[in-house]
């Protein structure tokens, strides 16, 4: 269940962004989502292709430090309370999160898909699955991003 | 031939033969020697025979070797001062040869050599390399610079000399370098081990390998173990460090053998001795202190007690190998690349222990030394790799935070660390440019 991210070390300085998001447009990689932490000095860039394993390639090519981490998808239903109804499941299951971010589109209406990092992510899937929370496998990520 | 003589199976070379010269024979040589250098350098260098003279000294008082030591030093600055030939012993049409070494400040500083000096650099280069394990049937691939540092030539004619096939690359363009190494059936390189590093990071973007390299025989710069066992785990190689400097000879003045502990001097050309840095009085053998060298037959430019700012220590003690030439520990650290920061002295190569204690990294990194409002800043720049790249923001925190402890540790001072980008820091094809200074002291 677990999505591939790619995690890249940027410095804090302007261009560093540029940088990478210019050798995956060259390379023709869709961005399907991505989020940037900061500190005063240096940023990790966190973002979702669809082709992990090329994307990483041509970033290395270009230089850049690339990670990839296992995050999880989660359906959060698209109403008030829906986020704290999913976040007490984690806390019921007793996973803690290390970040989190949206996912670019959802399932207008009805569901808006966040993007969790967590300790171990096969053991916090099957976890969340008991407890109901609903995840998206990396396929049906892919297919709503169109 | 000594019998006790264990070269782990490396052929002896016959041009070896005066490494392992009986100590008692050696310094009857050496005396003989002394003596003639000396009354050459009173004779034809008069910012020699002027010192000799304020001491009240003429070239007899050079009895045995011990008296050495009653000899005013040379000094690199003597060689701006009379620069560019004051110090020659030769007149021109006698020299064959000038090398000058690029002074990091003014005027660089000039060398010269005559036909006999020529003989003796490549005569203890063929030992250099000889005692590095290599011989006739190696492929050498100078990657020393060509020109008017010592590093090419002196390499290149030792190599020729040893009955190796020589490659002449001299440095940079690394893409050649590499093809080459694969093409060429290269089995021994000579370069900086920075340049070597920056070799051993290109293979791996290329992902090629180091083919029948088997031997690198590294100097020009000083560097660590941890770099030494880097270089041999990622190519798969020996590594050898070399010693020279120009003034002196240039590369092979001291090698290490291959039980690498510690750098033989070729004692019969080039004396050895470790002096006191601040008081300049001579120290037992085992006492870390400056080198002092004397050549004891150069004609052109001879050097009578000369400052290499290099601190080290001789050791006495038998190598397996069998050569009786005393061994200088490897340099890590020059009286003169020391820097002082808010009063600590510090020398690149704590720092460079300090980065290497942190698991798992042999990073690039430069020092900057920075001024700001009257109070001296210390940053450590360091390259951040995939290896040691963390997903999350608190584990570089907590990265840099046990970089900055390490150096703390090391040199009893808390400093900035700044990670930063690969490739961002200035990479040498020569020397490392380790320390930025920024102040304008």
């Amino acid at each position: 269940m677990q999505i591939r991210q790619l995690s890249l070390f940027l410095e804090n300085k302007p261009g560093q962004l540029r940088i990478p998001a210019k050798v995956l447009g060259d390379a023709g990689i869709d961005i399907l989502t991505m989020s940037l932490a900061d500190t005063h000095q240096f940023g990790i860039l966190r973002l979702v292709v669809k082709d992990t394993d090329r994307a990483r390639a041509v970033l290395e090519d270009a230089g850049v430090v690339v990670n990839v981490t296992d995050v999880l998808a989660v359906d959060v239903p698209d109403r008030p309370g829906g986020l704290a109804s999913v976040l007490e499941a984690f806390e019921n299951a007793g996973l803690g999160i290390e970040y989190m971010y949206p996912f670019a589109t959802r399932e207008r209406g009805r569901y808006a898909t966040l993007l969790f990092r967590l300790e171990d992510p096969a053991k916090a899937a099957s976890l969340l699955q008991q407890h109901g929370v609903r995840l998206v496998s990396p396929a049906e990520l892919f297919a709503r991003a169109g | 031939m000594n019998t006790q003589r264990s070269d782990a199976g490396v052929a002896f070379h016959p041009a070896s033969a005066p490494d392992f010269l009986p100590r008692r024979e050696l310094a009857k040589l050496q005396l003989e020697r002394l003596q003639k250098v000396v009354r050459r350098a009173y004779e034809k260098v008069p910012l020699f025979r002027q010192r000799m003279e304020a001491r009240g000294l003429r070239p007899d008082a050079v009895k045995g070797l011990p008296d050495l030591a009653r000899l005013p030093f040379t000094v690199k600055a003597d060689l701006r001062d009379t620069y560019p030939f004051g110090l020659f012993a030769s007149s021109m049409d006698e020299v064959v040869r000038l090398h000058a070494s690029s002074g990091t400040t003014g005027k660089p500083i000039v060398v010269a050599y005559t036909a006999a000096d020529l003989q003796v650099w490549t005569s203890v280069m063929v030992r250099a390399l000889a005692a590095a394990g290599l011989g006739k049937g190696d492929v050498l691939q100078n990657a020393y610079g060509y020109g008017l540092f010592t590093g090419g030539l002196g390499a290149h004619y030792g190599g020729e000399a040893l009955g190796a096939t020589v490659i002449p690359i001299s440095g940079g363009n690394t893409e050649r370098q590499l093809m080459v190494l694969q093409d060429f059936g290269v089995t021994a390189i000579c370069c900086t081990p920075s340049y070597m590093i920056h070799l051993i990071e290109r293979a791996r973007d290329a992902k090629i390998g180091f083919g029948k390299l088997r031997v690198g025989v590294f100097g020009a710069e000083p560097w660590s173990d941890g770099m030494r066992e880097y270089i041999q785990a990622e190519a798969g190689i020996r590594a050898h460090d070399i010693y020279g400097l120009s003034e002196i000879i240039g590369p092979g003045v001291g090698v290490e053998c291959v039980h690498r502990d510690g750098l033989h001097v070729f004692e019969d050309h080039f004396y050895p001795e470790i002096v006191d840095p601040e008081t300049g009085e001579v120290l037992p053998d085992g006492v870390e202190g400056e080198l002092v060298l004397t050549t004891l037959s150069k004609e052109a430019m001879p050097m009578i007690r000369y400052r290499t700012r290099d601190i080290t220590a001789l050791q006495a003690e038998p190598c397996p190998c069998g050569r009786t030439l005393r061994r200088i520990r490897r340099i890590g650290r020059r009286s003169d690349d020391m820097f002082i920061i808010r009063g600590v002295n510090v020398f690149p190569s704590q720092v460079e222990t300090a980065l290497l204690q942190v698991e798992g990294t042999l990073p690039h990194y430069q020092i900057v030394l920075t001024r700001e409002k009257g109070l001296d800043e210390m940053e450590v720049q360091v390259e951040v790799t995939a290896g040691f790249f963390s997903d999350e923001i608190r584990g570089l925190q907590a990265l840099q935070h046990e970089l900055e402890t390490a150096v703390d540790h090391v040199i009893g001072l808390r400093v900035k660390v700044t990670l930063v980008a690969p490739k961002t820091l200035a990479r040498s094809e020569g020397k490392a440019k380790r320390v930025v200074d920024q102040r304008n002291i």
